[in-house]
């Protein structure tokens, strides 16, 4: 597997960092390396919060990276402030509940998921991300259900081991509504 | 047929004191020294030496001993007492180091209630420096760096000490001594020697203010010193206990 | 063990708790302030010493009396911390008292910013303290060898007497990585710390005393010679450097930290591109690893110097080159992280960089 760098990005609250670090703990679990970082630089102006996050097979070099090969942008001026950055063959997931429809680029595939609304059907708003990770998990098939669940299961820990489950059922919800639209991302 | 009426107490060593003839460091290193000795904590306790006159102190204490940056006693003394509770940890301080440099250091060992004891010689001068004004410099005193005498609307007023530290809830006791006869040597001994008592029995921060005496940089003689250190200084800092916690 | 993932800060914390620390004393200060919060609770758990000072000036004295105590003693802080702490640094190292020292950089000078700098080489290399002393500055570029130097770093410390830097920038302090705890250090024969202050029931016969006064000029010659007798043996001992992609280099690279690891990446780069470029990453700040210049072939077109800074290292690039081959200096500052491409721009335009 080649190295992936991948750009979380949303407003406060929209569980980004979060969205972030499950990928970083999934690479961990699954014996390879992840890093994550939380915005530096000019990123930390204009109301975004973001991170970078870099999964590896081989050890991670530059923490830093120009281009995304995945964006995944919870709102509007996350998709426009890193839109641009994007490496050959890239995958952009965006917020559809919040940002208008958008059309793939030459070499970058496009897909926008309903997350709010798709959230609000399962009756709680704050598992959104949890629907986009399941949409990020079908197209691009880096972590599997049971590394995934285990790192949820870690993070929500006893105290909030109630919420696992609608975490879990927001997971299911993502990736059914991409098998829905039927793209597919090699 | 000799006998012996006075020997150099055991917590000094056979080093020759550096201090001016006249200055009450020499009494009250004595003090001290003899307080370790008669309560059997001379060869566990730790002494910190600060900056000024008693920058050598640690050549004197016939104990281990650390020797502090300018103002910081207090803060290595709290670093080795909570690495090391089982001794006994004083500094031993001037006025300057103490109540100019390093008060922020000492206030904040007082307010952990440091399991510590404070020697803290104020002679309202900076000694080893050759005689600059001292936070505890008294109002009209005339210093090297107060050459028209010390101004209060300039240089603000004489700090007291033992009067604000006595509001700090973590001091277990604190009393101000002076040293200029031997009723109060007598009495201040008395008070150091509760001091270190009050640290055996983990009772918190203890502090002795000793009046002192500075001679040369007054531009004194000795006895005059010693006149000039109650008529002058004790109306400003009155002598007492300012704090005991009791020894529940 | 298995990997853990683990953000930068807890991961020296955690990693001194592995090496033996015995007590942390310090002061908040942001990018750093995960590390006395993850000691304050696991240090305490443990039965050993955490107390948060009243500022970085008592918490580098409470450092003073307990290494003097003859315990495994640390501080943590960032850049304007640091500058605080130097009074005390100078202290430790002419009373030759083994402590650690983490330093978290951000941006500066004054109170800068809390974004990820390598603005304090010289803070760290050449010191704010006072006198002729030098600090053992180790400089990793991930939070694994953060780890590996940070549980090795007491043991340093304690056989030669002396304060050792961790210097790291806020970037690993501040990012997650797959880390393993477990990896083995290399063992040391430590002498007794019979020169503690301890009280002197435990060393009859002799009081103990940390000290760095020293009135008469001949002893304190004396004193001086003495330890720079020590930072020679450090020199010869502990020089630590990685050279990458040593392979008939076109131009090198020096960088270290944060900066060298995005060099690596620009060094693959260039790879593909058919441009060979090598590196010389210090770990050991002080010493400098001079000796890592002497095998660089004669051939090459330049040396670029890359930091996180507007050129501090530079001096030792340009001390430890020795006028052999031309230097070049690339940085980003004020808490701008430059991404590969731009020391791949950097290389290829190597002629625009050329200090001397």
């Amino acid at each position: 597997m080649d190295a992936k760098n991948i750009k979380v990005a949303g407003f406060g609250g929209q569980g980004v960092m979060m969205f972030g670090q499950i990928l970083a703990y999934s690479a961990t679990k699954d014996n390879i390396n992840g890093l994550w970082f939380p915005s530096y630089g000019p990123e930390t102006r204009g109301g975004t919060a973001n991170c970078s996050v870099i999964v590896s097979d081989k050890q991670i070099n530059s923490p830093v990276f120009k281009n995304a090969d995945h964006l995944v942008a919870f709102n509007l001026p996350s998709l426009v402030k890193f839109e641009e950055h994007m490496a050959e063959n890239g995958l952009i997931l965006y917020n559809s509940s919040s940002i208008d429809d958008q059309k793939s680029k030459e070499n970058v595939l496009v897909v926008g998921v309903p997350i709010n609304d798709i959230a609000n059907e399962l009756g709680n708003i704050k598992v959104a991300n949890m629907v986009m990770m399941g949409a990020y998990l079908q197209l691009t098939k880096l972590f599997s259900d049971e590394t995934i669940e285990a790192i949820i299961k870690k993070i929500l820990g006893e105290r909030k081991a109630d919420l696992v489950e609608i975490n879990k059922q927001a997971i299911i919800a993502g990736k059914e509504y991409v098998k829905k639209l039927g793209v597919k991302y090699a | 047929m000799w006998e012996t009426k006075y020997e150099k107490t055991q917590g000094l060593t056979d080093k020759k004191l550096s201090y001016c003839p006249g200055c009450a460091h020499g009494i009250i290193h004595k003090l001290v020294a003899e307080t370790l000795v008669e309560l059997g904590i001379l060869d566990r306790s730790i002494a910190i030496a600060s900056v000024g006159c008693s920058v050598f102190s640690y050549e004197f204490f016939n104990c281990d001993a650390q020797q502090a940056p300018h103002g910081r006693a207090c803060a290595l003394a709290t670093g080795i007492k909570r690495v090391l509770p089982e001794n006994i940890v004083f500094t031993y301080q001037g006025d300057g180091d103490l109540a100019s440099i390093g008060i922020a250091e000492t206030i904040h060992a007082a307010n952990r209630g440091e399991n510590i004891t404070v020697i803290f010689i104020n002679n309202a001068i900076y000694g080893m420096t050759g005689g600059q004004m001292a936070p505890t410099s008294l109002i009209g005193q005339k210093t090297t760096t107060s050459q028209d005498g010390r101004d209060q609307a300039h240089h603000g007023s004489p700090i007291k000490i033992s009067e604000m530290f006595a509001t700090i809830d973590g001091v277990a006791y604190l009393e101000r001594v002076a040293a200029y006869d031997p009723k109060h040597v007598i009495k201040a001994k008395s008070a150091i020697k509760k001091a270190f008592q009050y640290q055996i029995a983990n009772k918190g921060f203890t502090m002795v203010e000793v009046v002192s005496t500075c001679p040369v940089n007054w531009g004194m003689k000795p006895v005059d010193a010693m006149k000039w250190s109650k008529e002058a200084m004790e109306p400003v800092f009155p002598l007492g206990v300012f704090k005991d916690k009791g020894e529940k | 063990m298995a990997k853990v993932l683990m953000k930068g800060n807890e991961a020296i914390a955690l990693a001194a708790i592995k090496g033996g620390v015995d007590a942390f004393y310090g002061y908040p200060i942001t990018p750093q302030n995960e590390v006395p919060e993850y000691l304050s609770k696991h240090l305490l758990d443990a039965g050993k010493v955490f107390l948060q000072a009243e500022s970085e000036v008592s918490a580098i004295n409470m450092v003073y009396g307990a290494a003097g105590a003859g315990k495994r003693v640390m501080t943590s802080s960032s850049s304007p911390g640091i500058a605080l702490k130097q009074e005390g640094i100078s202290y430790i190292a002419g009373a030759e008292l083994p402590c650690l020292i983490v330093s978290v950089m951000r941006g500066g000078p004054g109170l800068g910013s809390i974004q990820p700098s390598q603005g304090d080489y010289y803070q760290a290399t050449r010191g704010g303290g006072n006198g002729d002393y030098h600090l053992i500055v180790f400089a990793p570029e991930s939070i694994q060898e953060t780890i590996d130097v940070i549980k090795e770093s007491f043991d340093i410390a304690d056989y030669y007497r002396n304060p050792v830097m961790v210097l790291v920038d806020g970037l690993i302090g501040q990012m997650m990585e797959s880390v393993d705890f477990d990896r083995p250090v290399k063992e040391r024969f430590l002498p007794e710390k019979d020169w503690a202050t301890t009280g002197t029931k435990n060393h009859p016969g002799r009081r103990n005393v940390a000290n760095s006064l020293y009135l008469d000029p001949q002893a304190l010659e004396q004193h001086n010679i003495h330890l720079n007798e020590k930072y020679k043996l450090i020199k010869k001992n502990e020089t630590r450097f990685e050279l990458i992609n040593f392979d008939n280099p076109e131009y090198i690279i020096v960088a270290y930290g944060t900066m060298a690891r995005i060099a690596r990446s620009a060094i693959e780069m260039l790879k593909k591109e058919g441009i060979e470029v090598s590196m010389i990453r210090p770990i050991s700040l002080f010493p400098y690893p001079e000796i890592a210049f002497d095998k660089i072939p004669e051939n090459v077109k330049g040396i670029l110097t890359c930091e996180l800074s507007m050129g501090q290292m530079l001096d030792d690039v340009l001390i430890a080159n020795n006028g052999r081959h031309k230097v070049g200096f690339f940085g980003r500052a004020g808490g701008m992280l430059p991404d590969p491409e731009e020391i791949v721009d950097a290389i290829k335009n190597f002629n625009e960089r050329v200090v001397k």
